[in-house]
């Protein structure tokens, strides 16, 4: 950077010798002067060029005067601890399967490996917070207490007035407000150019309308319910009053979110006052139910059956759903019934769905009325 | 006269190895004016302007203890029969991305340390910004001209949650698995573009292969780089505006009072930055936190009871939680509740905390540059929203925990739930009401105080026979024995200790470290400055104090560049 060829208000621009150094009032101050003050009056002299005054400055304690000694003592100590403690992190960390007990976990191992991470954590976190005190300690006891103030400036309105100058300058020179066509074409370049970068993001689209995958679960006519370890399921093999979580008989059924559906027996009493939907009279079977297992609310399975009152709860929300009535929502957020899946039972006597869900499953969106 | 352009040796050269080094260095890099300038800087010497400073320190845990789990993390939905060290799960089926990070856990040395380090500093990280967040609100540090620091503040408040949401949805597990499948629906329940997001998400239907790897990148990549861009934007600004201040003896809005970057302001900082740090690892290593292993893999199929998200997540559960099942349906398109209660309620918080500077300076017409903070109680309208949004998202948080707090307490949870619903509206109004009385109360001591004095609790019995409490007044009193004192916005000292009523306490715990005598001789030797200084002395609440005090005296021949 050269230093000799602009010119300021004030300065002898263009002259042969070096302007002023960066920042630096040296026409000021020349080495001798500098060289003449002490290291403090140079530290005050310097803050004051940075807008600071320091204003008041308490001592600490004497050098080796008792409390001076104290407070060294104090501020060590903590440095040492501080150093124990790493030396003792790496210790254990890299002692442990060595000359000490392995550290690796295995069920019903031994105390150290239950130790070895909360005594890690111990040693490192006690090393940091210690050099922490130590150094809080030291700017409290042995550094000396400076009250120092700094000026704040507004923004000045010479630094405005030329840098508008030199912006507004360098627009007349393009000529750009004059050109009107370069300028326009300019503006639809920016917009085209954004339109370009803007339309790599078309990569992450997919669209959820093809094949209606919202509105369909892998369910279908004849799919044996399974439960999560493959078998299937007959009317004899679940009590009154029970919940069994079953999945469609597809590979990856237990794996799909819209596939798990509860089927539940229900019990004589419940029978007694069971509500069945216009509709639905031939969705069950027997005493048996199957409803979609994915809330209607925020796609949480809903697990928490509680048989007395009928209700299932979903631990997400808590929306609860009467199993007595149509699965509808009875508490909680959910506006809609969970979905029930038709079921019968094979010339084998295994339960099978009857078909899919007459509605899509799990939380509601826009356009879920006029799918299909 | 030697100037420095006679060649041979000069006056002041350097003659240390240090010097001679430092010197080379600026003669080449010519640092020494910024660095000076950088070191002079005055910090103010409040507890509460070190509160901003923990998120930052909490951010570099979060970037280095980051940094080495990336190392061994795969964020891959392959599915994996896992057979590694933790006897429990052998033989299940798991996604690539839960078995690595029980690697991390058990077969890395150190790995877990780490792990709950940053999951630790991640909690830490969002609680300091909201901490801070809530000291600039109340103190009313956001006016002009800092509201753009106050937008990136709340910005990154929201990118914060966002990186928390995505980082502790990496690992996989039944309880993030669960969360992502909250958050899904939130996609869906946007009106018209719902399923288009979804689906571009998840990159086709719940859950898909691609959403870790995607989150992973997201939280490893695009949010932290977002993050680093903001908080450095976010501290330059701080530089260049400089810091405010509380009112106080000596402090205007053209100042600031406190320590020198160096080394009193640095030393303190950086041993604040070493107590954060060891927080989080003493955290991470004594107090478990998110053991994935004892939740298993993610099954769309299964759901623990008593799910909970991470602390700021769970206010947004609240919403979704306590929002009535008022789902709208024209035409056969659906706006469900979900939409309301988990994207409207937060969104319009936010939105509302972005643009609270604005409204402020509009409803108030308070245009000018403020750089003396205000005490809450000055201003009770503010004080008294922030309890408002405040009460409002306590109650969101509480209901977002409430099964857990009807389990524990044995509440029934549907009058969990309705303590939520009905606690929302009612709540903050009474909130509001509460605060703007006990703001117009504390003012109103402050005013008697400065009126007639501190209470001494000496009783005096007059001729009369009436008995009076003696006050003992502030500053110069007039005719009729009331204090001519202004209110400056700072502390009233309210107690005869506060005004040297009384010797303060000698120091010790156990037994005296001080000469009661040496004590005793401070106090007097203060006393005597302070009748000294009475005189002149004056609080005043805007203004700036005579030049005497200014630093610019002097001569100087240019402002100094920040």
């Amino acid at each position: 950077m050269s230093t000799t060829d602009h010119s300021r208000p004030g300065s002898a621009g263009g002259a042969d010798e070096p302007g002023q150094l960066h920042g630096g009032p040296d026409d000021d101050y020349g080495p001798e002067q500098l060289a003449a003050m002490d290291r403090t009056e140079l530290d005050r002299l310097g803050a004051r060029y940075d807008g600071v005054e320091v204003l008041h400055v308490e001592p600490v304690a004497p050098p080796g005067s008792p409390l001076d000694k104290r407070n060294t003592r104090q501020v060590t100590l903590w440095f040492a601890l501080a150093a124990l403690f790493a030396v003792a992190f790496v210790v254990v960390y890299a002692g442990s399967g060595w000359f000490l007990p392995s550290w690796a976990w295995s069920t019903g191992s031994s105390t150290w490996s239950a130790l070895y991470t909360p005594l890690l954590g111990a040693l490192f976190g006690l090393s940091m917070i210690s050099i922490g005190i130590g150094l809080v300690l030291y700017v409290k006891k042995l550094l000396p207490h400076e009250t120092a103030v700094q000026d704040k400036h507004d923004g000045s309105h010479f630094d405005r007035v030329t840098t508008g100058a030199t912006l507004m300058g360098g627009l007349d020179s393009s000529g750009l407000p004059r050109r009107k066509l370069l300028a326009g074409t300019l503006g639809l370049l920016g917009l085209a150019f954004g339109a370009m970068l803007l339309s790599l993001l078309g990569g992450f689209i997919k669209n959820p309308n093809k094949g209606n995958p919202l509105g369909t679960t892998p369910w279908a006519d004849g799919l044996r319910l399974l439960r999560d370890d493959g078998t299937p399921v007959r009317p004899g093999d679940q009590v009154a009053g029970s919940l069994a979580t079953v999945f469609p008989a597809v590979p990856g059924g237990n794996k799909a979110y819209d596939g798990a559906v509860m089927l539940i027996r229900l019990r004589p009493e419940q029978l007694s006052e069971l509500r069945i939907p216009a509709g639905r009279e031939d969705f069950g079977y027997g005493d048996y139910v199957a409803y979609s297992k994915v809330c209607t609310h925020a796609g949480c399975p809903v697990s928490l059956y509680e048989q007395e009152t009928s209700r299932i709860l979903c631990p997400c929300h808590q929306s609860q759903f009467d199993v007595t009535d149509g699965a509808k929502p009875v508490f909680g957020p959910a506006t809609r019934p969970l979905p029930q899946l038709p079921i019968t039972v094979d010339d084998e006597g295994y339960f099978v769905a009857r078909g899919d869900f007459p509605e899509p499953v799990g939380p509601s969106f826009w356009n879920m009325g006029r799918l299909g | 006269m030697a100037t420095n352009t006679v060649p041979g040796p000069r006056v002041g050269q350097p003659t240390s190895l240090a010097g001679k080094a430092a010197f080379e260095v600026d003669d080449r890099l010519i640092v020494a004016g910024p660095l000076r300038r950088t070191l002079n800087k005055v910090f103010p010497d409040h507890w509460s302007f070190l509160l901003g400073e923990i998120a930052l320190y909490s951010f570099i845990v979060l970037l280095l203890s980051g940094t080495w789990l990336t190392f061994f993390y795969d964020a891959s939905m392959k599915e994996v029969i896992y057979d590694g060290t933790y006897a429990p799960l052998r033989g299940i089926e798991m996604s690539a991305a839960y078995e690595s990070t029980l690697n991390i856990s058990f077969d890395v040395r150190g790995g877990l340390l780490i792990r709950q380090m940053h999951h630790w500093a991640a909690l830490l990280f969002v609680a300091s910004i909201v901490v801070h967040l809530l000291r600039i609100f109340f103190t009313g540090a956001f006016r002009r001209p800092r509201e753009t620091n106050w937008f990136i503040g709340v910005t990154l408040l929201v990118l914060a949650m966002l990186e928390g949401f995505a980082g502790y949805t990496l690992p996989d597990d039944l309880l993030s698995g669960g969360g992502l499948r909250i958050f899904s629906a939130v996609f869906l329940s946007i009106p018209v573009i719902g399923t288009w997001v979804y689906f571009t998400v998840f990159g086709g239907d719940f859950p898909g292969e691609v959403i870790i790897g995607r989150l992973y990148i997201l939280h490893v990549l695009i949010i932290p780089a977002i993050l680093l861009g903001l908080i450095a934007l976010h501290l330059l600004i701080l530089v260049k505006q400089k810091h405010t201040q509380f009112p106080g003896a000596g402090r205007t809005e053209h100042n600031v009072v406190g320590n020198r970057l160096f080394p009193t302001f640095a030393a303190k900082a950086t041993g604040l930055l070493f107590i954060v740090v060891g927080l989080c690892a003493a955290l991470g290593g004594l107090v478990q936190i998110n053991p994935i292993w004892l939740l298993g893999p993610y099954n769309p199929a299964q759901v623990t009871a008593g799910s909970q998200p991470d602390w700021y997540i769970g206010f947004v559960d609240g919403g979704a939680r306590i929002f009535p099942p008022w789902e709208i349906v024209l035409w056969g398109y659906h706006i469900p509740p979900v939409f309301w209660g988990a994207l409207g309620l937060p969104g319009l918080m936010f939105g509302a905390l972005a643009l609270y500077p604005v409204l402020e300076r509009v409803l108030t017409k308070d245009t000018a540059s403020h750089h003396l903070l205000q005490r809450p109680r000055d201003v009770p309208v503010r004080t008294s929203l922030g309890a408002m949004a405040v009460t409002a998202y306590v109650v969101l948080w509480i209901s977002g925990g409430n099964d857990l707090i009807a389990d524990k307490f044995d509440l029934s949870l549907n009058a969990m739930i309705w303590f939520g619903r009905i606690g929302f509206l009612v709540l903050p109004p009474i909130a509001y009401w509460a605060t703007y009385r006990i703001c117009i109360g504390l003012e109103r001591h402050d005013r008697e105080v400065l009126e007639h004095g501190i209470e001494t609790g000496v009783i005096r019995r007059l001729p009369s026979g009436e008995f009076i409490e003696v006050h003992q007044p502030l500053g110069p009193v007039d005719a009729h024995g009331h204090g001519q004192l202004a209110y400056g916005g700072a502390s009233v000292p309210k107690k005869m200790n506060q005004v040297g009523g009384a010797r303060r306490a000698i120091r010790g715990f156990f037994k005296p470290i001080e000469e009661p005598a040496e004590v005793q001789r401070q106090a007097e030797i203060e006393a005597r400055g302070l009748e000294s200084e009475q005189a002149s002395r004056e609080l005043s609440s805007s203004g700036r104090p005579s030049e005497g005090g200014r630093p610019s005296e002097g001569g100087r021949p240019q402002d100094p560049r920040d």
